[in-house]
């Protein structure tokens, strides 16, 4: 315990290492010389489906075996203290995952027991952590009940009963509506925020991240592509500018490429965000769109969000 | 406000050392299989066979013109050998879930994020059945000599027949290690308990009526040997030093049940992962 409080006093001991670490499924490489840190207080692991996220998250548990490279959480190497490891973090796993047969007060009692607590304390950890997390009223109810919202609460809550030091959270927001998802999210800045809670919270979902995380690191393709503070990637390194045009927007955002500016479509399809480095202005785009004879009718700029680092990290246009 | 509740604080209580979850395993799932009704008739109905010998000890030792029927070390023998029945309605109903529903509900990645390893989570389920199984073997038999014992009022036969404890430990636990890692086994390669519980029987019986039916073609007892329950059935003979039913020897019957017991710690130890791997 002390030593997580140590650890998230001090910003510079990382309470997740990575060193070059290589996970393959058969010919396939999951993960390649994967070199990372994760500092103490809460941690966004971004990346698109299939990067290598949910791989990351199984080799620090010790679920898969890496090749290569060495991996470190709180201090201690996974390949040697993989039980000491265990009793000090709280996993939430992406898919559905519970004890069969089990109301959910049993199921998280058994957890707490499974780690090692005393069953009088087991059972009165997860009377409490089934409030904290919603749960207080349907506890008594079997799990295999519950709705998709209860049940990754019930994950949140097994991976806290035993109060870990680290959290590793993956895909919380899963399957959830838009309340239950505030409410998860909500829960998981209170914990990194307010209890002081370490967390690695792995999602393709760039809203949850900027949410509840400080800093992030972002993977695509098995590799690294950003790792820091959210506010320093953010950081003003140029301008984003929100950009509607008349005409062939496809084309002008294949110019804006070719001409060196970073260029990604919103979701609203006509709109598109452009990065104008520090040695430029908005002007450059007004003569790339007047020389492609494209009317510009909207140009704002912008705040750069985390979307805009994804974006950049791995390089989508 | 979503939060319900901002009570979460840090536990200062004390944790057990590493190494004992598999007992909290065990005692939550024997717990919960206690509370089924039919399983706990099943369990009671299993002492039938005990209660019947019981009274045929009784019965021989206070009358002498029933002394043709007392009890001889043949009568422990086929004690045990009635119990098989037992052994296999028990391992289905207690066992084929006990993998097979947390593989269902994706329960590996709860129990082996915990300071547990595989060993251990396979020791506590395996603890579950051979509970169980020695509830209905080894106990029984051992009491059945304690009775005669205690009625006979000498330690007569006992001493005549020094072998039996030894004999009666060293099979039931044979015959249940058999049942509990073949089945686990079992329940480790499938998501439905249902599933799980029709393959055991439909091997149990169905390598058995195969012997017995190449048993009758060829009059060979070479082919007790694909029945792994035959193979156990000789080593049980030899255990008890009856006359081996088959002409086969009985080292190649202990090897075909060995081989069942690899074979399901293999299937066991690929099976029981953290993660599922399909490369």
């Amino acid at each position: 315990m002390d030593g997580a409080r140590t650890l998230r006093s001090d910003l510079s001991i990382p309470v997740v290492e990575l060193e070059h670490v290589g996970v393959a499924y058969g010919r396939q490489w999951a993960l390649r010389d994967v070199t990372a840190r994760f500092s103490p207080g809460a941690v966004g692991l971004l990346g698109p489906n299939g990067a290598g996220k949910s791989t990351m998250i199984k080799s620090l548990l010790g679920f898969v075996k890496p090749s290569q490279g060495t991996l470190r959480v709180l201090g201690m190497n996974v390949a040697e203290r993989p039980l000491e490891i265990r009793a000090r973090i709280g996993y939430m796993p992406e898919n559905d995952a519970h004890i069969p047969g089990m109301n959910a007060v049993s199921f998280v009692a058994y957890c707490a027991e499974l780690s090692g607590l005393e069953r009088d304390d087991a059972m009165q950890r997860a009377h409490e952590v089934l409030y904290y997390v919603g749960l207080g009223e349907a506890r008594y109810r079997n799990v295999e009940t519950y709705s998709t919202g209860m049940k990754q609460r019930i994950k949140l809550a097994q991976a806290l009963v035993h109060d870990p030091d680290l959290l590793f959270l993956d895909e919380p927001t899963n399957g959830m509506d838009p309340k239950g998802r505030d409410e998860m999210l909500e829960l998981i800045r209170d914990l990194a925020q307010e209890k002081g809670m370490n967390l690695i919270l792995s999602s393709h979902l760039l809203p949850d991240v900027e949410f509840t995380c400080d800093r992030v690191v972002v993977i695509d393709k098995g590799q690294v592509a950003a790792e820091g503070p959210i506010v320093d990637l953010k950081g003003p390194r140029g301008r984003v500018y929100e950009l509607r045009v008349k005409g062939d927007s496809e084309r002008l955002a294949a110019v804006l490429r070719e001409r060196g500016l970073d260029c990604h479509a919103m979701t609203d399809e006509d709109l598109m965000r452009v990065f104008v480095p520090e040695t430029a202005t908005a002007q450059l785009l007004f003569q790339i769109a007047a020389q492609e004879r494209i009317q510009v009718r909207h140009l704002r700029p912008s705040v750069p969000t985390l979307e805009d680092v994804f974006a950049k990290a791995v390089g989508e246009g | 406000m979503p939060i319900h509740d901002q009570g979460y604080r840090r536990f200062k209580g004390t944790r057990a050392r590493h190494g004992a979850a598999w007992l909290v395993i065990a005692g939550t799932a024997i717990r919960s299989m206690l509370r089924k009704r039919k399983f706990a008739a099943l369990l009671l109905l299993a002492w039938a066979p005990f209660l019947v010998r019981a009274i045929q000890v009784y019965a021989t030792t206070n009358w002498p013109q029933l002394a043709s029927f007392a009890p001889t070390a043949a009568t422990f023998r086929d004690f045990l050998e009635q119990q098989n029945a037992f052994v296999f309605f028990v391992t289905i109903y207690a066992g084929a879930g006990l993998i097979a529903n947390d593989r269902r509900a994706n329960a590996l990645q709860i129990y082996l994020s915990r300071p547990l390893t595989r060993l251990e989570y396979v020791a506590g389920k395996a603890a579950v059945l051979i509970a169980f199984l020695l509830l209905v073997t080894w106990l029984p038999g051992l009491l059945l000599l304690a009775v005669q014992i205690v009625l006979a009022g000498s330690f007569e036969f006992a001493a005549r027949n020094l072998f039996l404890f030894p004999a009666i430990t060293v099979f039931s636990f044979l015959q249940v290690s058999v049942a509990t890692l073949a089945m686990l086994a079992l329940s480790s390669l499938s998501k439905s308990s249902r599933f799980v519980a029709v393959m055991y029987a439909g091997i149990i019986l169905f390598t058995f009526t195969l012997q017995q039916m190449f048993w009758l073609m060829t009059r060979s007892s070479v082919t007790s040997l694909i029945s792994p329950t035959a193979s156990l059935n000789q080593v049980g003979d030899v255990i008890f030093r009856t006359p081996p039913r088959y002409d086969v020897s009985w080292l190649w019957s202990l090897a075909t049940v060995c081989l069942v017991l690899v074979v399901s710690a293999l299937v066991l130890q690929r099976r029981v992962r953290g993660v599922e791997v399909v490369t």
